[in-house]
This record gives C-alpha cells, structure tokens and sequence, in this order.
C-alpha cells in the first residue's frame, strides 16, 4: 500500500525565479514518479512522437487520424552506467487511450480515474486553431496523453492493472483483450448510475461535500479559462500593435539627420517586442492545460460520487424490501393487516385463502426473506467497502490536487516575471536607441 | 537694485562657482535656493515643481555669470545658444476657477523671474486667462512675421463632449500653456517683445479685446493683400515645406497608433480585472490554496493598477505633446507661407520696376523689400535650425518618458510576482520542516 503521507516525496522547491515554466512543468511531472509504484519502479514511460496515418476507418471511408508514439524504457538501477536500452515502442491512437480509460471507469468506479487531454479544442484564443491536426494542438496533446500514462502509472491502484499493462506492452492483441474482460456489461450500469435521478435518505455526508465541491471547482475553473482566453486575446492585440511603432519610427528616420540612427533602432525593438508575444502565449497554454486537467478530474470525482450514491440508494431499497417483506410475513402470522396488499384485500373481499395456501405463501415469503438478508448482507459489505476505498482514493486525490495546483499557480507566476523581465528588457534598450538621439 | 547687481558681480571677473551668489538671490527676501544647489527652485518660490520643457538645466544660471564675454555675446548675437545665457524664467501654474454671472472662467497664474533691464522689477506673478495667452500668440504673429510663434493647445472644445473643468483637462492645458511662454521667453528675439513684457508684468491688460480684433483683421488683410506669385523658391525652403508635410504625416500615424494601443490596453484591463476576481472566488472554496490563489488575485490586482496609470500618463503626456507638434508644424508651415509672399512681393516689384525702364537705380521700395526678404530669410533658417534642435529635445524627453513609464509598470508587476513566489515558497519550506519533524 502506497504511503501518501508525503514524508518521502521531494517537493519540488523552486530556489530561484529564472527557472523556467517547463522546468516547473516537469517538477510536476518528476513528483509523480517519483511517488514510486511496482510499475514506475520498473519502467520510463514516455509518448515520444505523434505521426499522422490515413487509413479505412470500421465504415469503410478514408480518413486520417494521428497515432502517438509510446516508448517503454528499463528504470536505470544505476543511471549513467553503460549505454541506455533501446525502448520499446508501440503505436496508438486517441480511441485506443479512450477506450482504456473507459475499461478503467468501469472496472475501477471507486476510483477517480485521471482525465484525457480534450478531443477538441476548447476555451481557445483567437489565434491559436481549434483544428485537430495543427501541429501545436496535436503537441500539446501528446503532452497530456504521457501525462495521463503516468498518471496511470503512480496511482497505487491503477498501477497494478493488466489491461493497462498490455496497453503499454502489447500493440495487436490489446483491444481484443480489453473487449474479452466484458466491461460493456458493467458500462451500461455506470451510465445508468450517471444519468440516473433518484433519491438517496441517508448518503455519506463526505461525499456530498465532494460532490459540492467538484462542481464548484468546475464552475470556476471553466470561468477562469474562459476569462483567460479573452485576456490571452487583448494582449495579443496590445503587443502587435505596437509593432506599428516599428514601421512608422523606421519611415520618420527617413527624414531625419542627427535622429535618424536612435530611431530606426528604436523601431527594431518595438518589432520585437511585437514578436515577443507568441512564445509569452504559447508558454501560458500549459498554464490552461494544467488547469483543463482539473477541470476534467472534476467530472472523475462527480461520478465517484455518484457511483455512491447508487450503491447507497440500492442499499437502501434492498433494506426497505427486507423490512417490507418482514412486515408482510408478520401480517400472514397474526392475520393483521398493516400493510396494503392486493393479495390481502382481494382475499378479504372475496374470502379467506385456505390453511394450505398460507402456510405454502409464508414458506416462499421466509425464502425470499432469507435471500433479501444474504443480499442486504452484501450490499452492505460493498457499501462499506466502496466508500472505504473510495474516500481513500478522494483522499490522496485531494493532496495531489492541492500540490499541482499550487504548482501550476507558481510556475504561472514565474511566467508572468519572465514576461516581465522581457518588457523591461525590450524598452530599456529602445529607451537606450531614444537617448542616441 | 538688483538690476545692477548681477552685472556688477560678473565684471568683477571669474570666480569659483560656489563663491558666486545666486542672482535672483540678489533681491531683498532671500528664495529657498541655495547656491549651487536647488535645481527645482525655478521660477517658483512656493515649492511646487517646475516642469521645464527645454532641457538647458537651471544650472546654466550660474554659468552664467562666469564671463560677461557671453552676456554681451547674448546681446550681440541673437541666435547664439540661449541655454549659457538665460535670464528669464517663466512659469504657469496654480488654476482656478472664476465664477461671473456672465461666464465661469479659469485664470493660470503666470510667475516671472528674470534679470533684465527691460522689466522695472526682478519678479512678477500675474494671473491669466486663455483668452490672453491667445491675445498674447497674435501679437506676437502680427509684431514678428519673420519669426516662428509657438503653438497655443487647441481654442475650441466642443461643450458637452469634453469638460472644460476636469482636472484632466485643465492640467492638460496648462501644461501647454506652460511650455508655450517658456518658448517664447527662450526665444532671443520673441522673449524681448513689449506684448511678452506686458502680458507677464501688467495687472490687467487693458483694451486687449480690441487690440485682438484690430489685429485679427490686420492679420486677414494682410493674407489678401498678397496677391503676388511666387516665381522659384530656394531648394532650402522648399526642402522644409517637404519635410514639414513627411513629418506631419508620421506625427499623425504615431498619433493613430498611440491611442490604439490606448484602446487596446483598456480593453485588456476590463479583461484582467474580471480575471483577477474569479481567482479571487475561487478561494471560497479552498483551503491549502487559499494563500497561492489570493496572492495570483492580488498581483493581478497590482498589474491593473501598475496599467491603469500607464495608461493615465500617456494619454495626459504623450498625446498632447503629439497634437501640440502638430499645431507648431502648422505654425512653421505658416511662417514659410509669408516667407514665400515677401519673396513674391520683391519679385513682384522688381519686375514692375525693371518694366517700367528705372534702370539707374533700383527704387526704394524695391530694396526694401529686397531687405525685408532678406531679413525673412536669414530668421525663419535660425529659427528653423532652433526648432530642429528643440524639436530633437522634446522628441528624446517624449520617447523615453514613453519607455521609462513602460517599464515602470512591467517593474511594479514583476515586483509584485515575485513578493509572491517569496512567500509562497517560504511556507514551502515552512511545510517541508513541518512534515518532517
């Protein structure tokens, strides 16, 4: 069992502001790993490349779709002695990362199973594509799918899957394995527990905190990538018009004798501050990435949640059936009648049942009695075991939540002194050029 | 009097700086300069700044009085470089509001300093209402065709779309207002005008309606009476009007662009505004995250505040130095048109002349316009050459007002991440300890 107490965890500290944001990034990254698994023990994962395939899609109609690259590596005992192992590698596509992922919430519903990357681009600014196959979109998407590996990989339970094993280790027969566990049987219940309205008397009251507190995280995490779009737009717009100054100061040096020189130069670095703000922006989206993680781990922990519910809500059908069932034998012994039956009114109306008929129903009633305690018996053991399991998961979930977004909050900021630092950088020396004046 | 005292002490020959009094420290209350020090005592003895538009330093006071070589060199040579030999200072500031039941007014008062003979006393403080300022540039037009009148900012507001009473506005203006005397009084011929001594030192300038509407039609008249064709204009002045045009042009682009990114920069800060507070909510549902997710709130907090006065000071500094620019080019664009009549003129005139067979001498009329040409002449290039070079000044001191205000604000957004990267990491460590003991 995996101690998530976070005594042999190296927090990532940042000594100093210069570190880069990717620098942060694989801080993240490096403290995932290092929460050491069996699996993580034994091999690197990576998602190394992503190449573009065209093929017959099951509709026999051509289409073109990306594959990703997923390169297994040894874990270097000794790292730096002899020569690294050449990996081995396999080649999937977005669907198959889907349907393991499905496998996963299925088999796994106590669990909060870690969110893909999105299918489509979402909660973009006006410059960056929303086309699957842009080049950047497609880069930052193999960033997360190797994100949602390791994921995988460090969670003390999921780590230990074979399906998800075969996934990294066996490209042919995977999916065919995946279909032989019959998941899809037990998919159908899940979404049934998903979309499912029904009243639950006595939930856990942790969960519904948590339930409370996913969808508020969602709310604001959608404002906040909303909002951060728009103010990924504006300043776009601010920098590049800038870059006007750059034309209009190198057409006024035209004119000029003692001015001119300071000017035109002044004019190169207002282009280049213009310039600049591609890679300020470009950096920022793995800000927006880490937090759409969040956004999507919310939907994981609601249907946790939910799934409790559920077994909660069964629970207590399956407790109300026995006392029902209970009453009713009571009824048949005494001859009361408490509870309406149609049975009971029918008999009543249209004469008694005979000796026989009675005793042959309170037979079949204790049977069913019998039957209804093994099955409330079981329903409790899985309750109690689900919401064991489960809140541990919720647990470790809400340390890791807490430690990535605090982080990502970090390694945000260190993005804004770096742009800082860039615009004080590219004025100081227009400011120089405007002094050559 | 204090007159006499300064000339006495610079016959006496060179003397050491220090040793030097201070002359307008000659008059009877001592001002709150000391020698050798005080730059910001201008003008002023209540303390408030003064803001001098042209970059020759109040220390040049004191050079002053080294050699009385250059006191009659200023005398002789109108033209040689004023900034060795100033010794009177102007300054407009302090606006009031006047309320009349007929008009609602504001009057700047308008403080002199100065040393020369040509005013009875060493100090003056009058107050003055735009109006006489506009009284003041036309008869300076009128008395001094040959030479280049600085701009007055624009007349005309249009009531109800700028409030002639905001504090913006009146600042604005009086700024202008300020640079407009302190031009005047540089200039070695304008500043000796008897309506510049009258407009500083006369309690109030009697009849100056009517003198403004005499010499408003004089000016007219004088516009249609030159009916002459101009036949060759000298490269020189034709290469001014050319330049004049190119400059104009960039002026207004640079114009276009500053309030662009004005605009621009706006929008971008109602974005940032409504980004900062859905951190700021989010922190209602967090605990770990409280700290880092306030922090992000209030340093993008800071970085408003740090952009909203950004750009505050560019449009109250930068725009109207550009517009003002604008008006001068009109201004010189005017002078070379008189310049090309009273070229015409003589032309005209010596045509005449030579038709009419006066062949033994040239008429008096024709030489003196020959001279008044000449004169045109030889004053619009000094004052063409003055207003390349304060031009180069004001342009410098504009741009890298520009650049320093830039950096200002990116300083005061840098500071405040990193004040917080600090403290988050402080309490990092804080943890690190904690969970260690």
């Amino acid at each position: 069992m995996m101690a998530d107490s976070g005594s042999n965890e190296e927090v990532a500290v940042i000594g100093n502001t210069d570190i880069t944001s990717t620098e942060s990034e694989s801080n993240i990254i490096n403290t995932m790993v290092e929460r050491e698994t069996a699996l993580l023990r034994k091999m690197e994962i990576n998602v190394a490349e992503a190449e573009k395939r065209t093929g017959k899609n099951t509709v026999n109609m051509q289409e073109t779709y990306t594959v990703y690259l997923i390169e297994i590596r040894p874990a270097e005992t000794v790292p730096g002695v002899g020569a690294p192992a050449a990996p081995d590698t396999l080649w999937r596509r977005y669907s198959d990362f889907e349907l393991l992922r499905t496998f996963l919430l299925v088999t796994y519903p106590y669990i909060i199973i870690p969110p893909l990357p999105e299918k489509r681009a979402e909660f973009q600014w006006h410059k960056l594509s929303a086309d699957n196959l842009d080049p950047d979109f497609v880069e930052r998407r193999r960033v997360g799918l190797e994100n949602f590996l390791l994921r995988v990989a460090s969670h003390p339970v999921l780590s230990n899957d074979k399906i998800f094993f075969f996934f990294l280790t066996e490209e042919k027969g995977w999916r065919e394995a995946v279909l032989e566990t019959g998941f899809q049987d037990k998919a159908d219940s899940r979404l049934k527990s998903l979309s499912a309205m029904f009243r639950v008397k006595n939930p856990d009251k942790r969960f519904t905190a948590m339930k409370q507190y996913s969808d508020e995280l969602n709310t604001v995490i959608s404002q906040l990538l909303r909002v951060r779009a728009r103010v990924a737009d504006r300043l776009y717009g601010v920098y590049k018009v800038h870059g006007n100054y750059g034309r209009v100061f190198s057409e006024w040096s035209a004119i000029e004798k003692e001015m001119g020189d300071g000017l035109q130069s002044a004019g190169h670095h207002m282009d280049t501050y213009a310039a600049s703000i591609d890679d300020i922006l470009e950096e920022e989206e793995h800000y927006a990435d880490q937090l759409k993680e969040y956004l999507f781990y919310t939907d994981a922990v609601r249907s946790v949640c939910k799934k409790h519910d559920l077994i909660q809500y069964e629970l207590e059908m399956a407790a109300q059936d026995l006392v029902s069932k209970k009453q009713q034998r009571e009824e048949l012994a005494t001859g009361t009648v408490r509870v309406f039956s149609l049975k009971g009114m029918t008999s009543k109306l249209f004469g008694t049942e005979s000796q026989e008929q009675r005793e042959s129903r309170l037979a079949a009633l204790e049977q069913s009695i019998q039957e209804g305690e093994e099955a409330l018996k079981e329903k409790n053991t899985e309750c109690q075991e689900f919401v064991q399991m489960a809140w541990e998961d919720i647990e470790r979930f809400k340390e890791q939540k807490d430690k990535d977004l605090r982080e990502a909050l970090i390694s945000y900021a260190i993005m804004q002194i770096s742009m800082c630092k860039k615009g004080i950088q590219v004025w100081s020396n227009a400011k120089e050029c405007f002094n050559k004046m | 009097m204090s007159v006499g005292a300064p000339r006495a002490l610079a016959s006496s020959g060179q003397k050491p700086i220090t040793e030097i009094l201070h002359p307008l420290s000659a008059a009877e209350e001592p001002l709150s300069a000391t020698v050798g020090g005080d730059k910001q005592e201008v003008g002023l003895t209540n303390g408030t700044p003064v803001e001098t538009s042209s970059p020759a330093s109040t220390s040049s006071l004191f050079n002053r009085l080294q050699l009385d070589d250059d006191l009659e060199a200023d005398v002789r040579d109108p033209y040689a470089d004023s900034s060795e030999t100033r010794d009177l200072f102007v300054t407009v500031d302090d606006p009031k509001k006047h309320v009349s039941t007929m008009e609602t007014y504001i009057t700047y008062r308008v403080s002199t300093k100065t040393s020369r003979v040509e005013f009875d006393l060493p100090e003056y403080c009058v107050r003055r209402r735009y109006q006489d300022f506009d009284w003041l540039r036309i008869k300076l037009e009128d008395s001094q065709p040959t030479h280049l009148i600085p701009p007055l900012p624009e007349k005309f507001v249009m009531k109800g779309v700028v409030d002639r009473f905001s504090e913006e506005f009146v600042e604005t203006r009086m700024k202008a207002l300020d640079k407009f005397l302190k031009r005047v009084a540089d200039h070695p011929v304008l500043s000796f005008n008897p309506h510049l001594n009258a407009f500083l030192t006369a309690k109030d300038l009697n009849k100056r309606q009517g003198l403004a509407l005499l010499s408003k039609v004089g000016e007219s008249v004088k516009h249609v009476a030159g009916g002459y064709k101009l036949r060759a204009r000298p490269a020189e002045f034709c290469a001014m009007g050319e330049y004049l045009d190119t400059f104009n042009q960039k002026l207004g682009t640079i114009d276009r662009i500053a309030q662009r990114i004005l605009k621009e920069q706006s929008e971008y800060l109602t974005e940032l505004r409504e980004y900062g507070s859905v951190y700021s909510s989010w922190v209602g549902s967090e605990d770990e995250l409280l700290r880092p997710l306030e922090g992000v709130a209030g340093c993008v907090t800071t970085s408003c505040g740090a952009l909203e006065d950004l750009g505050e000071n560019m449009s109250q500094d930068f725009l109207p130095v550009l517009r003002e620019y604008v008006l001068y080019i009109e201004s010189m664009k005017n002078v070379l048109r008189k310049r090309d009549q009273s070229q015409a003129e003589y032309e005209g005139r010596l045509e005449a002349a030579i038709l009419r067979k006066q062949e033994d001498r040239t008429p008096v009329e024709v030489e003196k316009c020959q001279d008044k040409m000449e004169c045109f002449n030889a004053d619009l290039k000094a004052d063409w050459e003055r207003w390349q070079s304060n031009k180069r000044q004001d342009f410098k001191q504009l741009l890298t007002g520009m650049a320093d205000r830039n950096i200002n604000s990116y300083e005061k957004s840098q500071a405040a991440w990193e004040s917080l990267i600090t403290l988050l990491q402080d309490k990092q460590t804080e943890d690190k300890t904690s969970e260690t003991n």
